[in-house]
């Protein structure tokens, strides 16, 4: 048994590394790779905004994909035909719309349990699909281009270019960064404190006095409101929108990057999503039949791993990556 | 909207419904009785529209396609429940979530590897190739009446068979209370499988007779799971009757929305579901 200080002092040293390296890493000048691994910070966001309903709220949903497509629609419906959209004004319009989306489905599926929730909002997810897939106004299942990336101008002033990849991976980077230490800060506020008693005991936290169904509909609309600022990267780093966004798919792999890298832990959402793509280009560069090997291996799992992956880290506690945070 | 294309229109909700109800009674049971959310229902309706299509391309019968290929369905229920699900009574939601999507993931490469990604369709069978006439321009396909009327026997057995027989009161008594029934000596392990067999073989039925009609694609199976999830929901988990009755609304409200706001088509039955939710969040009919 290593002392905590040690394990402390370790962590802090893999998670600089990591850091140093995630800030060096378009140096290397493999723009193949720097895409990759902005599109994996992108899911990272989205694991994350999973990881405050799943890990510290214990809801289980099974529809977060509809609030991250619902970002990326934002852009796609916002974006002027003949212009470049306005990063400032169209992002946190993103953010918002996902949020009151959430909000909105929140509403209704809080007021259910268990089993039900998991199976509502995929219903829910699958509604948001077919208004993007069925309607005129989400154009179809060819979705939507953009004829041009957003821009950051601030009055004449343009601080990055979002048609740079370089500059695409630091903007998605930063935003990662500031999604983690809203989280953080959040979970160690005492609504944070709040939503963890709730996983743990509901009945306690309500016979308490807590308002257990708004402090559920307000993780859940904070969720889905940071998976709309994932789903709007997403559209930014690729310049399309289609409903496969919002795919059960899409909700279905963002819940297999928390179990991979360990629900309820931060640092295991982030770990979870380079994780999952790690497998997902492996195996695909296997095979074209890629999603035989992926299913195969979450079966094999779930069978041999009892508990789930995080019951592996608890049992290598000195390992950064998944360790459950006590918070 | 005439009294024709409303009866015909009507008869096509019924129809829908009816085979909804062969999907999720399944769906149903193995959760109120085993405990167990499975995401790869759908898989096995689509399993077995697929068995239709190339036992009855193997055969030259659909018939015999579908006597061989419920016998077939019987047998993968055994064995997945043998294999696979028997490990999950005691996991929580996620980790049965999770095997059951990687589930979905298997089955669906395994029916692009061994039958391929394109569209087929199923010949409806000769004795049933044919419609009733209704107005000069108006018919209704014998093949759907059959197929109404093969539910509607099939609810009655399945009704039968949970509230009169020995094996339905093991059942019954199994999922109030599994350690009870063990207890009293009663091989409960026995019971899942055969629910599990059932549900299995239930859900590919679905899909063998549909085939003719909805033909055989690509991702039929999750059109199916999600729809059969709404009516689950609406009807309460666990009750085969909140099932059926679900189905029939469900199945009415999504031809009729497609009749009369085909701009929303896709939308309604899941408004119909928020609706519900918000009277009666625990479903229509609570429990079998």
């Amino acid at each position: 048994m290593r002392a905590p200080a040690a394990v402390d002092k370790r962590k802090k040293g893999v998670l600089l590394a990591a850091l140093a390296v995630l800030v060096l890493f378009p140096f290397a000048g493999a723009t193949f790779y720097t895409e990759l691994v902005t599109k994996v910070m992108i899911l990272a966001i989205f694991a994350l905004s999973l990881d405050l309903l799943v890990g510290y709220t214990g809801l289980v949903s099974f529809g977060h994909a509809a609030f991250f497509g619902v970002g990326a629609y934002a852009l796609g419906l916002l974006a002027p035909k003949y212009e470049a959209a306005n990063l400032w004004l169209t992002l946190p319009a993103a953010i918002a719309l996902a949020g009151i989306c959430a909000l909105f489905v929140g509403a209704f599926v809080i007021r259910v349990k268990g089993i039900y929730f998991i199976m509502v909002t995929l219903a829910f997810a699958q509604m948001f699909y077919f208004v993007f897939h069925d309607t005129r106004f989400g154009r179809g299942s060819d979705g939507i281009s953009l004829n041009f990336k957003p821009v950051a101008v601030i009055g004449n002033f343009t601080p990055f270019d979002l048609a740079n990849a370089t500059h695409v991976y630091y903007f998605v980077f930063v935003a990662m960064l500031l999604v983690f230490i809203f989280l953080r800060v959040l979970l160690r506020s005492a609504f944070g404190r709040a939503l963890q008693g709730i996983r743990s005991n509901e009945h306690r936290m309500r016979s308490l006095g807590y308002p257990v169904y708004w402090y559920k509909l307000a993780s859940f609309s904070i969720a889905g409101a940071l998976a709309g600022l994932a789903g709007y990267l997403s559209a930014l780093q690729f310049g399309f929108v289609n409903p496969e966004l919002l795919s059960w798919h899409q909700s279905g792999n963002v819940l297999l990057m928390l179990i991979l890298g360990g629900v309820g832990s931060l640092y295991g959402a982030v770990a979870g999503a380079f994780a999952f793509v790690a497998l997902q280009e492996l195996y695909s560069a296997l095979t074209t039949h890629w999603q035989l090997l992926l299913g195969g291996t979450i079966i094999l799992l779930v069978i041999f791993l009892p508990g789930g992956l995080s019951s592996v880290a608890d049992r290598f506690k000195h390992t950064v990556v998944g360790e459950p945070e006590d918070e | 909207m005439d009294i024709f294309s409303f009866l015909i229109q009507l008869l096509n909700g019924l129809q829908y419904g009816l085979l909804l109800f062969l999907v999720a009674s399944g769906l149903t049971l193995i959760f109120g009785i085993m405990g167990i959310i499975n995401l790869a229902h759908g898989s096995f309706y689509m399993i077995g529209a697929y068995m239709a299509f190339s036992l009855s391309t193997l055969t030259g019968n659909l018939f015999i396609a579908i006597v061989v290929g419920i016998v077939l369905s019987v047998i993968l229920g055994v064995a997945l429940e043998w294999a696979l699900f028997s490990h999950l009574y005691k996991r929580d939601h996620l980790e049965q979530v999770l095997l059951t999507y990687g589930l979905i993931l298997v089955f669906e490469e395994l029916r692009s590897l061994i039958v391929g990604n394109d569209v087929h369709g199923v010949a409806v069978p000769a004795i049933f190739n044919w419609s009733i006439p209704l107005t000069e321009s108006l018919s209704y396909p014998v093949y759907r009446l059959f197929m109404s009327a093969v539910c509607i026997v099939l609810a009655v057995l399945l009704y039968l068979l949970i509230a009169k027989t020995r094996i339905g009161m093991m059942i019954r008594a199994g999922s109030s209370n599994r350690e009870m029934v063990q207890s009293l000596g009663l091989n409960i392990n026995l019971v899942y499988r055969l629910v599990f067999a059932l549900g299995v073989a239930l859900a590919a039925f679905a899909g063998m007779l549909a085939a003719p009609v909805s033909s055989v694609y690509p991702g039929m199976g999750t059109g199916v799971l999600i729809i059969c999830f709404v009516v689950v929901v609406i009807g309460g988990i666990g009750s085969i009757w909140g099932a059926l009755v679900a189905s029939l609304l469900i199945g009415l409200a999504d031809t009729f929305g497609k009749v009369l706001i085909p701009q929303a088509a896709g939308v309604t039955v899941y408004l119909l579901m928020a609706a519900i939710l918000l009277w009666r969040p625990e479903g229509l009919f609570r429990r079998v």
